[in-house]
């Protein structure tokens, strides 16, 4: 499979501050990689770099086989990039919005009408066509975001937590959509704070303070977890999760009225911080509870 | 330990927080908010749910007092929010996704000026105590501009609730927060409700909407659902929130 993007010692400071430090991975034709990681971690400032937007201090990043720093203009022809903010014209219709973007990107008018056409249906957009941008729900106004950024069918999709604020049955819709892309051939880099969608990623690289700590499949970074998630139900989650973290040294998370508890701890230790009889079960945990773990141990312990 | 020790004021003695009774918003021959009725308790966390553009910010800015009723009524604090929804802003605290923060006052002259707006009494006092339980000491002098997004919104939650309001209403606090910082963030709002503080929340994540005590779930313009995340999921045979969401609000679509 044929690597559409090369990241080798990427580094960034912005002042005093190290927002990128060192960081290198490969990305195939067709994978939908993630960046994932706490706020303040860097993944932005990377994602803009990939973007060819912000020149790196040192090390590089080949889009296509160009160097982001020397090859702007040819890379942009040939990506996209999708922030959380997408600049849509408000009182412009959904149409007005497509067309403004396929101009600015210079498509030639007689591959326009048909491009259009086909962005339009695939985004389920086409009985909306003549509404205003500023009239649509969010969900319609992210599929509208991302058809303006597909209209001049781009080989990579950056997406910059492309998701923010968008109801469940949208952010489906979103995926399906994605997933239709990423079978015709499209490559696709997104961070996500959200990591129930970094679970429909083919691979994930967690990045801490500027750093990728742990990087891999979905499940290969849950495995990262020594010996699984420990569970157990509570009348006060976070005061009983902040005994166990504290007593037994353990990571500990609340998910609503559950406690998870990570770490070199066993179940005993817990029964007995608890002081009550519990019922603890035990399982593999999920990409947020390696997410939590991860934050964690890597650099505050 | 009680995050703020002065008293409630504001509040009648009845049961309910919020009460919606039948309320409805038209806007022309759309209907935002169709017929709804439900009742918020004292000291609850209630999960107000629902697809884009299902209604759930027009409810919202109804009982916040912002936009009348076309009909229907809204009790808020005990306060008709028809009659007078300038009572209303007194006990009630408001964050949004968009922090309406000033990106270019630091922590310190942020938290003073919303004190300076809600007339806070004792207002050094109010603002240390806001700085503490959002655990920005040290970051005082920080423009807030440069503050991480998990700070921001510590900063801006303590801003919301800097004149200890009755009841705290939360569109979609969470927005793009990492997992840890959401963590501490449900964590404080988990003690405000234990010291008695109504929080209404709205959110698109299930994961958040667990926290809830309560939550409910609207699709064009009416309440479909209403309980507590374990009754949802019992009633509706589905083992996580999402599937339950997903399920209900796809029926029909909400493409309004």
């Amino acid at each position: 499979m044929s690597t559409v993007v090369r990241v080798q010692g990427l580094t960034k400071s912005f002042k005093e501050v190290q927002a990128v430090k060192g960081i290198s991975f490969d990305v195939a034709k067709g994978e939908v990689f993630g960046l994932v990681g706490p706020d303040g971690a860097g993944k932005t400032t990377a994602m803009r770099i990939l973007a060819a937007i912000l020149a790196p201090d040192r090390g590089s990043a080949e889009i296509l086989g160009m160097d982001t720093t020397s090859s702007r203009e040819k890379i942009h022809d040939r990506i996209a990039y999708m922030s959380q903010r997408f600049g849509l014209y408000q009182d412009l219709t959904v149409e007005e919005n497509i067309r403004f973007y396929a101009d600015m990107y210079g498509v030639e008018k007689k591959q326009q009408e048909s491009g259009i056409k086909k962005l339009l249906n695939w985004s389920s957009l086409t009985q909306f066509r003549k509404r205003p941008a500023g009239k649509l729900s969010g969900g319609m106004k992210q599929k509208l975001g991302l058809a303006c950024a597909l209209v001049h069918t781009p080989e990579l999709l950056l997406l910059d937590e492309p998701t923010n604020g968008v109801d469940p049955v949208s952010r489906k819709e979103f995926w399906n959509l994605l997933y239709k892309l990423v079978d015709e051939g499209l490559t696709i880099i997104m961070t996500t704070a959200y990591l129930d969608e970094a679970e429909r990623c083919h691979r994930l690289a967690f990045m801490n303070k500027g750093e990728i700590t742990a990087r891999g499949t979905p499940g290969e970074i849950v495995r990262l977890i020594p010996g699984g998630v420990y569970k157990f139900k509570s009348d006060n989650p976070f005061e009983e999760s902040n005994l166990v973290s504290s007593k037994t040294g353990a990571v500990s998370t609340v998910f609503g009225s559950q406690v998870h508890v990570m770490g070199d701890v066993t179940e005993q230790d817990i029964q007995t911080t608890v002081g009550r009889s519990v019922q603890i079960s035990k399982t593999q945990g999920s990409v947020e509870d390696a997410f939590v773990y991860l934050s964690e141990t890597v650099y505050d312990r | 330990m009680p995050l703020f020790t002065f008293r409630k004021q504001s509040m009648t003695d009845n049961d309910y927080a919020v009460t919606l009774e039948n309320l409805t918003r038209k806007f022309g021959d759309f209907t935002a908010v169709d017929d709804v009725s439900f009742s918020v308790n004292r000291g609850e966390i209630f999960g107000f749910l629902g697809a884009n553009g299902a209604g759930k910010s027009t409810t919202i800015r109804m009982l916040c007092g912002i936009l009348k009723p076309t009909s229907g009524r809204g009790i808020v604090g005990g306060v008709d929010i028809s009659r007078t929804p300038e009572k209303v802003k007194s006990f009630i605290g408001y964050m949004s996704q968009k922090f309406s923060l000033y990106d270019d006052l630091t922590v310190e002259e942020n938290l003073n000026f919303f004190a300076g707006i809600y007339g806070v009494k004792n207002r050094k006092d109010a603002v240390n105590r806001a700085i503490e339980s959002a655990g920005l000491a040290g970051r005082e002098k920080k423009m807030t501009g440069s503050l991480p997004v998990g700070w921001k919104q510590q900063l801006s939650l303590a801003s919301a609730v800097m004149h200890n309001p009755d009841i705290l209403f939360l569109d979609e606090p969470t927005s793009g927060v990492d997992p840890v910082s959401r963590r501490k963030f449900w964590e404080t709002i988990r003690a405000k409700s234990d010291d008695g503080t109504t929080v209404f929340v709205t959110t698109h994540y299930m994961t958040e909407a667990e926290y809830c005590d309560r939550l409910s779930i609207m699709r064009a313009g009416k309440v479909i659902a209403l309980g507590s995340p374990d009754e949802l999921k019992r009633k509706n045979d589905r083992d996580t929130l999402e599937d339950v969401f997903v399920s209900l609000v796809q029926q029909t679509g909400d493409t309004r």
